[in-house]
């Protein structure tokens, strides 16, 4: 790439930083350019944000029709998996994965709710309504 | 407390954060690309077992900390590293090093990171920044992929440095530790070790996803992604490739461009103009990159749907392979 084609795309990083790229000057020797952002990898994060968003939704859509706990919503929502909300509760994957279901949420103590509702930064009463 | 800490931008956060602390403590010839070859960046592999946001994992450079790590066993440079259970400790080493004039590298998770666009706070925990000092109960924090430096409070540090899931930092710490000066032939051996080992990584490494191997497997695959995970999904697995591609930190085109560029510099230590025209085939795999990561774009955009264009895409990653291939093999026959 040469340093007059780096990209100068509006991007995601506006107002952040821009980002140091590798570009070769006039001479064919490597010099660096700032970028602000390249239009095809910004429509990779947007992609990914979308796919996040259905993610959301469909999570949303189950809980409603009672097939997963409110668990599930915040889950999707924090962007984590089973293995990430393990690891910052303390609890094992397996209970987490059973905590998905409707039927066991609803009977977990409000001790064990709470280190849910401090994880994802909500209180136990928004947890247990999806708010 | 502000130590005497210059903050340099660099493309990858590691390589920014070795390079600042080598200059910390005298070395100031070590730029980015030496750091990055030195320390055998270059890689690639595709880990379809293994996913990262509901996709598959692709990985251009080789694994967190192994720069850091290989730059400075290399030139000679003792290093100090430690991880904590009890983050409380880890604060109170961290206050200590800071106290006796130490800027430590750390390594962070970047989902609570609260100077990062909320765009880019997934749950990555191998970002690295250098913390140089304290003013007013919070942090000062050179981040090398930003132009400025910036802060955190003492809890928004402690909660990076103690990010949970894959690749837990665990409020590591590290920082090289004085050498005195570096002679040109201990840097002169440092590139031809580094080198040396990136043509084994690349060219031998067993298994058919990792190295060149891996990037023209990834190209077949590619190619059955259509019809396998159908349009939508394989647009998704593609717009991964493209963020762990470009996403900030690479330089551009997956490292291949600053690999280029170690080489040109690679040339001023050692005189075998081999170097500098391979050099120009790193630079022809990132651009092949670049036109890659365009293509795949008009997929997951949804302005290319045939089976010709998946066909195309996986083409790209075909010929880098074979660019690729022939670049580390001319490397490999380097007569030093």
């Amino acid at each position: 790439m040469k340093k007059d084609h780096i990209p100068q795309d509006p991007s995601p990083l506006d107002h952040f930083t821009r980002e140091l790229t590798y570009a070769l000057d006039e001479q064919g020797r490597y010099t660096t350019g700032l970028s602000r952002g390249w239009e095809v990898k910004a429509s990779a994060l947007g992609v990914a944000w979308e796919d996040i968003q259905a993610r959301i939704a469909n999570a949303k859509a189950q809980v409603l029709a009672g097939e997963a706990s409110p668990l599930l919503f915040f889950m999707e929502l924090r962007l984590m998996d089973v293995g990430i909300v393990a690891a910052y509760t303390g609890f094992w994957k397996w209970q987490v994965k059973r905590h998905l279901k409707p039927r066991v949420f609803r009977r977990l103590p409000d001790k064990k709710l709470a280190r849910y509702a401090e994880l994802f930064e909500v209180s136990i009463e928004e947890l247990k309504q999806m708010a | 407390m502000k130590l005497p800490f210059e903050h340099i931008q660099a493309a990858h956060c590691e390589n920014g954060v070795t390079t600042n602390l080598l200059r910390h403590i005298g070395i100031e010839q070590i730029s980015e690309p030496l750091a990055f070859g030195i320390g055998s960046g270059l890689f690639f592999i595709y880990l379809p077992f293994l996913k990262i946001n509901h996709g598959p994992a692709f990985a251009f450079r080789t694994m967190p900390g192994m720069i850091f790590r290989r730059t400075c066993r290399a030139l000679g440079i003792p290093v100090v590293r430690r991880k904590f259970r009890s983050p409380a400790r880890a604060e109170a080493y961290l206050n200590e090093c800071l106290q006796r004039g130490q800027p430590v590298g750390c390594q962070v998770g970047v989902y609570y990171l609260s100077y990062f666009p909320k765009a880019f706070r997934f749950h990555f925990n191998a970002h690295n920044l250098v913390v140089y000092g304290r003013d007013n109960g919070s942090y000062l924090i050179s981040d090398p992929v930003m132009e400025q430096p910036t802060s955190l409070s003492a809890y928004e540090l402690q909660r990076v440095r103690f990010a949970k899931g894959p690749l837990a930092p665990r409020g590591q710490v590290y920082y090289p530790r004085p050498a005195g000066p570096l002679p040109p032939e201990r840097i002169r051996q440092a590139i031809r070790k580094g080198i040396a080992r990136n043509v084994r990584d690349m060219l031998y490494i067993p298994g058919p996803i990792a190295g060149v191997a891996g990037i023209a497997y990834t190209g077949k695959k590619i190619k059955k992604w259509r019809d396998k995970l159908g349009l939508k999904r394989a647009g998704l697995y593609l717009a991964q490739l493209v963020r762990m591609q470009e996403e900030i930190g690479t330089g551009g085109g997956g490292f291949r461009f600053i690999y280029a560029a170690f080489l040109q510099q690679a040339h001023q230590y050692h005189p075998q103009d081999e170097l500098l025209h391979i050099s120009e085939q790193f630079t022809r795999a990132g651009d092949l990159w670049r036109s890659a990561a365009v293509q795949a774009a008009g997929i997951y955009k949804g302005r290319l749907s045939s089976q010709a264009d998946f066909n195309q895409m996986g083409d790209y990653l075909l010929e880098i392979a074979q660019v690729e291939k022939q670049a580390f093999r001319a490397l490999a026959k380097v007569k030093w």
